[in-house]
C-alpha cells in the first residue's frame, strides 16, 4: 500500500510515457488534473491486487475522446460521474478503482475519480502499456464482460451501453456517443471482482510507471545515464540508438499511422532501424530484420535525458535510443495474441518473443 | 529611411535603411529602463549626421514586456473570466501560474456558462447575469482589465465578443482582451495569453508614449512600430492592445535580418553572441514557428515564438582543461578584459579561434603557450556543438544553406556538416536591428471550420480574407498586402469533419496613411 501525492505525478506521467510505446496523448492537462484533484480532496491509496478484499468491487475507468478536441474543452469530471452512473445501473457500490491503460495520459485517470470518491486505485491496468482501441485489455480476453458500461459527459448526461455482442461493438457504441457529447467523454465499466482483478489485470504497473519515472529522474540529477536506471527497474534491451531521419505520417480512420526512420550511431553506426505505428509503436525492424513485434514494448526515449518521445513529437535530427520490453504474459497466450498480436494490426508475420 | 532598433540582453542595435541599404548602424549597451538605451542607440545614429525629418518610420524590437512580467513590475490588476460552465470546471483560469505572478495580477478567476463545442454548438447558453455579476465583484476589487476566453471561441468567437459587450456597458474604462484574438487551439494556452495581454495594459501605454516621447525629443516626427515575434511590425494601437506578442521578437529579428542580408529564404541562420548561440530554421524568409508550448515568465502560451535551439556556446564561453569542458559559464561582455588573447586569465573559445587560426583579435603572442592538442580539441567542440545544434533544426537530412551572424561567428570557418554553404553576410553584427528595420506588417488568424456546411475552399477563403484584414489594420498598404502561409490541419478522431485552418499575410508598410494619422494625431 502506498499513497499518490502530488510528488508521484510526475514521476508517473515520465513513466507512463515510456510505458506509452510511443502513442498515449500528451501528458499535461491530465497531470495538472490529478493535481488539482489530489489538491482538492488529497492523496490517493494504491492496493495492489493482493492487498484488495476479497468481496472488493473495482471499477475500471478511461478517457475516450479525440486528443485536439481535449486541449480546448479540457476534461472535467466526467470519470466521476461515469463511475456514479454504472454503480446507480448496476446497483453495486465501487470500493476501489482500476485503470484501463497505464501508457500514456489514461494512468493518472482513475486517481480524479478515486480522490472525489475517496476510494482507492488497484496497483494494475488493463493493457501494461497502451493500445489504440477499446477493447484491447487482457480484462475481456480472459472473460470479463465489458458491458454494462457508462459514458458519461460534463453536462450530467450519461449512456448505459447495456449488452454487445462483442467488446469492439462497445468500441464503436462507445465512440459514436463521445461525439455527441462533444468528444471528450469518459467510460466505467460494471465492477470485477477481486478474483476478477487477480486473475486477468496486469499488476503492479502504477508502481512500475512511478519507479521508471523516478529512475530518470534521479539519473538526471546525478548525472548518470538513464538508459540504464529504466533497464534497472524494468527488464529489457536496447533495441538501436540512433538519429532520426524521417518520419512519415498519415491520418486514416482516426488513427495516426505511418513509419518511423533511425539512423545508427556510436555502436549501432551504419545501421537502420525502421518502426511502423498505430499510434503505438508495432514492429521494429534492424537492417530489415524484425527485432521486435507487439505486443512487447518497442518504447522511444531521448538518448540524453531518457524523456518518452511520442510519435507526435517526433522529428528529423532527434537523438533516441529505442528500448524493448517482454510483454506481460497475459498478452502472449494465444488469447491475447489474437487480440493484440502483430496479426490483429493486419501484421502477416507472427509473433516473435523479444529474448532479454 | 527607415531606422530599425532591436534589443538584446547585452547590447541595443540600431540601424538606419534607405530603400535596400543600410546607411548608418550603432551598437550601445542596453540599459535597465530599456528605453534610454534604445534613445542612446537612436542618438548614435543621428550622430552619424542622418536628417531626421526623412525618416518615414521607426521599427522597434524591445524587450520590455518580457521584462515587467519576469520582474512583475507595472502589472495592471487582471481578471480572468472563462465562458465554459459547465465544462472545464476541474482547471480553472491561472490554475497553472506561478503563485508570485499570479499575485502580482491579483489573481481574480471566474467561470461562467457559455462556450462552444468543436463542431459549433454552444455548451450552453452564455450566462449574461453571471457575467454582469462577475464585472461587478471585479470592479469593486479594483481590477482594472479583464480578460474573456471562451471553450473553441477560434471556432466561434460570439459568446466573447458578446461577454465583452456586457462588460464595457458595466465598466467601458476596463481593459478587455478576448482570447480568440490572440488565439490558438489549446483553452488554457489562450487564456493564459490573453491575461498577459490584459495585465501589460498599463506597462504597454507608457512605454510606447515613454519612446515616442523620446523620438520627439529627438526630432523624429515618424510613427513608431513594434516588432512582433512571427517577424511582422504592428503599430502601437495594436500593440498597446496585443504587447505580448512582442515577446522574444529579438531572435526573429536576428533571423529576418540574416534572411535579408545574404539573400536566404530557405535556410538556417546561427547567430553565435558572446555566451550562447541561436540557430533556427527560415521557411520563405520567415522564422519556422514553434509547435510545442512556449514558455513565458513560467506561463505556457502557445505564441508563434520561433522554433529555436540555443546552446551555451558562444565567443566568451569558458574552455576548462582539467578535466575537459567547454561552458557552459561565459566571460560574455568582459571578454577583451578576461580572456587570454586580449591579456586576461581565462581561456575561452575566441582563444580557440585564434590560435587555430581562424580569427585576428587581440595579440596572439598571448596564447603562444597554448599546446596543438588543447586548439585542436577545441575546435573540434565547437564545430561539434553548433553542427549538433543545426541538425536538430533541421527538418530533413539534405544539406542547406547556413547564414552566420552575431559576433561570435568568427568561431567557425567556411564550411560546416550539414550545410550546403556558408555564408556570412557584411553587417552581421547588427543583423538584429536590421531585420527590425525591413519588418512588414503581418496579420494571421487561425480558426477551426466544421465543414458540414460549407467547403473548404469557403473556409480557407474565409480564413483569408480576414488574415489580410488584420494585416491592413496592423498598417499594412491594402494594394501589397499577400498571403504567405496557409496551413490546414484536419482534426483527428473527430468523424465530422472539421478542419482547423492558418493563414499568415503581410504588406509592406503604409507609410503615406501612417504619416497621415501621425501628423493627424499629433495636432490633436
Amino acid at each position: 500500500m502506498w499513497q499518490v501525492t502530488e510528488e508521484e505525478l510526475a514521476p508517473i506521467a515520465t513513466g507512463a510515457g515510456i510505458l506509452g510505446t510511443g502513442g498515449g496523448g500528451n501528458p499535461y492537462i491530465g497531470q495538472l488534473r490529478a493535481r488539482q484533484a489530489i489538491r482538492k480532496w488529497g492523496p490517493v491509496t494504491v492496493l495492489s491486487p493482493d492487498e484488495i478484499p476479497e468481496d472488493a468491487r473495482v471499477v475500471c475507468v478511461g478517457g475516450i475522446g479525440a486528443p485536439t478536441v481535449g486541449i480546448e474543452k479540457v476534461r472535467d469530471l466526467q470519470s466521476y460521474h461515469a463511475l456514479r452512473a454504472i454503480e446507480e445501473y448496476t446497483g453495486e457500490k465501487a470500493t476501489a478503482i482500476i485503470s484501463n491503460e497505464i501508457g500514456g495520459s489514461n494512468s493518472l485517470e482513475p486517481l480524479i475519480p478515486a480522490a472525489m470518491a475517496g476510494l482507492p486505485v488497484v496497483d494494475a491496468d488493463g493493457m501494461g502499456r497502451a493500445f489504440p482501441e477499446f477493447q484491447m485489455k487482457t480484462f475481456f480476453v480472459y472473460g470479463v464482460p465489458c458491458c454494462p458500461m457508462a459514458v458519461a459527459d460534463e453536462k450530467g448526461n450519461s449512456v448505459i451501453i447495456r449488452e454487445t455482442i462483442t467488446p469492439y461493438w462497445a468500441e464503436r457504441l462507445a465512440r459514436a456517443t463521445t461525439v455527441q457529447m462533444g468528444c471528450v467523454a469518459c467510460y466505467a465499466v460494471a465492477p470485477m471482482s477481486a478474483e476478477q482483478v487477480r486473475n486477468t489485470a496486469i499488476p503492479m504497473t502504477l508502481t512500475l510507471a512511478k519507479d521508471l519515472g523516478s529512475a530518470v529522474a534521479q539519473a538526471r540529477a546525478e548525472g548518470t545515464d538513464p538508459l540504464e536506471a529504466i533497464l534497472r527497474v524494468c527488464p529489457g534491451k536496447v533495441l538501436f540508438s540512433g538519429k532520426v531521419m524521417d518520419i512519415d505520417r498519415r491520418t486514416t480512420a482516426g488513427f495516426a499511422r505511418g513509419t518511423l526512420t533511425i539512423d545508427g550511431l556510436d555502436s549501432f553506426s551504419g545501421e537502420r532501424m525502421v518502426i511502423d505505428f498505430q499510434n503505438e509503436n508495432l514492429i521494429a525492424r534492424r537492417d530489415g530484420e524484425i527485432v521486435c513485434t507487439v505486443p512487447d514494448l518497442i518504447c522511444a526515449v531521448a538518448s540524453d535525458i531518457g524523456e518518452p518521445v511520442t510519435t507526435e513529437l517526433m522529428r528529423y535530427g532527434l537523438r533516441v535510443t529505442i528500448l524493448g520490453f517482454p510483454a506481460p504474459g497475459l498478452w502472449t497466450t494465444p488469447e491475447g495474441l489474437a487480440v493484440a498480436g502483430p496479426e490483429a494490426f493486419g501484421y502477416e508475420t507472427g509473433y516473435i518473443p523479444l529474448e532479454v | 529611411m527607415f531606422i530599425g532598433v532591436d534589443v538584446g540582453g547585452t547590447n541595443t542595435d540600431a540601424a538606419l535603411m534607405r530603400e535596400q541599404q543600410l546607411l548608418a548602424a550603432a551598437k550601445v549597451p542596453t540599459t535597465e529602463d530599456v528605453t534610454s538605451g534604445i534613445v542612446d542607440a537612436i542618438t548614435e545614429l543621428v550622430k552619424q549626421g542622418i536628417d531626421s525629418a526623412e525618416v518615414d518610420a521607426v521599427m522597434v524590437g524591445t524587450t520590455h514586456f518580457t521584462n515587467a512580467l519576469l520582474e512583475r513590475r507595472d502589472l495592471s490588476p487582471t481578471a480572468v473570466i472563462r465562458l465554459a460552465l459547465p465544462a472545464t470546471q476541474l482547471l480553472p483560469p491561472l490554475v497553472d501560474w506561478p503563485s508570485a505572478l499570479k499575485d502580482a495580477i491579483g489573481g481574480l478567476t471566474y467561470m461562467v456558462g457559455g462556450g462552444n463545442e468543436f463542431d459549433g454548438r454552444e455548451i450552453s447558453a452564455l450566462d449574461s447575469e453571471g457575467i454582469r455579476n462577475a464585472v461587478k465583484d471585479i470592479r469593486s476589487q479594483g481590477a482594472r482589465a479583464i480578460a474573456v476566453s471562451g471553450v473553441f471561441s477560434p471556432v466561434d468567437p460570439a459568446h466573447e465578443n458578446e461577454a465583452a459587450a456586457l462588460i464595457r456597458e458595466d465598466a467601458p474604462d476596463m481593459r478587455v482582451c478576448l482570447s480568440h484574438e490572440n488565439g490558438r487551439m489549446g483553452l488554457l494556452e489562450r487564456e493564459n495569453a490573453a491575461a498577459l495581454n490584459a495585465c501589460l495594459g498599463d506597462v504597454a501605454v507608457t512605454t510606447i508614449k515613454g519612446i515616442e516621447d523620446a523620438l520627439d525629443r529627438l526630432g523624429i516626427d515618424a510613427p513608431l512600430f513594434m516588432s512582433q515575434n512571427d517577424g511582422t511590425l504592428m503599430d502601437t494601437g495594436f500593440a498597446a492592445r496585443f504587447p505580448v506578442l512582442t515577446i522574444s521578437s529579438g531572435p526573429t529579428n536576428s533571423m529576418r535580418g540574416g534572411a535579408y542580408l545574404s539573400g536566404v529564404t530557405d535556410g538556417i541562420v546561427v547567430d553565435i553572441g558572446g555566451t550562447s548561440t541561436d540557430v533556427g530554421a527560415l521557411v520563405k524568409g520567415f522564422p519556422r514557428e514553434s509547435a510545442v508550448a512556449v514558455d513565458v515568465a513560467g506561463v505556457r502560451t502557445n505564441f508563434r515564438t520561433p522554433d529555436m535551439v540555443s546552446i551555451a556556446l558562444g565567443g566568451g564561453t569558458v574552455v576548462q582543461r582539467e578535466p575537459w569542458r567547454i561552458g557552459p559559464e561565459s566571460v560574455g561582455y568582459r571578454l577583451t578584459e578576461k580572456s587570454l588573447v586580449f591579456g586576461g586569465d581565462t581561456l575561452t573559445t575566441t582563444d580557440i579561434a585564434v590560435a587555430g587560426g581562424r580569427a585576428k583579435l587581440g595579440d596572439w603572442r598571448f596564447l603562444a603557450g597554448m599546446g596543438r592538442a588543447v586548439v585542436d580539441r577545441g575546435i573540434k567542440a565547437i564545430e561539434d556543438g553548433i553542427e549538433g545544434a543545426v541538425d536538430r533544426v533541421k527538418l530533413s537530412y539534405e544539406d542547406v544553406p547556413v547564414v552566420l551572424v552575431g559576433g561570435g561567428s568568427v568561431l567557425l570557418k567556411d564550411s560546416l556538416a550539414g550545410a550546403s554553404r556558408v555564408i556570412r553576410p557584411e553587417h552581421a553584427g547588427v543583423a538584429n536591428a536590421i531585420g527590425a528595420a525591413i519588418a512588414q506588417v503581418g496579420g494571421q488568424v487561425e480558426r477551426v471550420y466544421s465543414l458540414e456546411g460549407g467547403s473548404r475552399e469557403e473556409a480557407i477563403a474565409d480564413c483569408t480574407a480576414t488574415a489580410m484584414e488584420r494585416a491592413v489594420a496592423a498598417g499594412a498598404d491594402p494594394s501589397s498586402v499577400q498571403v504567405v502561409d496557409v496551413e490546414e490541419v484536419p482534426l483527428t478522431y473527430v468523424p465530422s469533419n472539421a478542419t482547423r485552418v492558418r493563414v499568415k499575410a503581410v504588406g509592406d508598410i503604409d507609410t503615406k496613411r501612417l504619416k497621415q494619422g501621425h501628423k493627424a494625431k499629433d495636432g490633436a
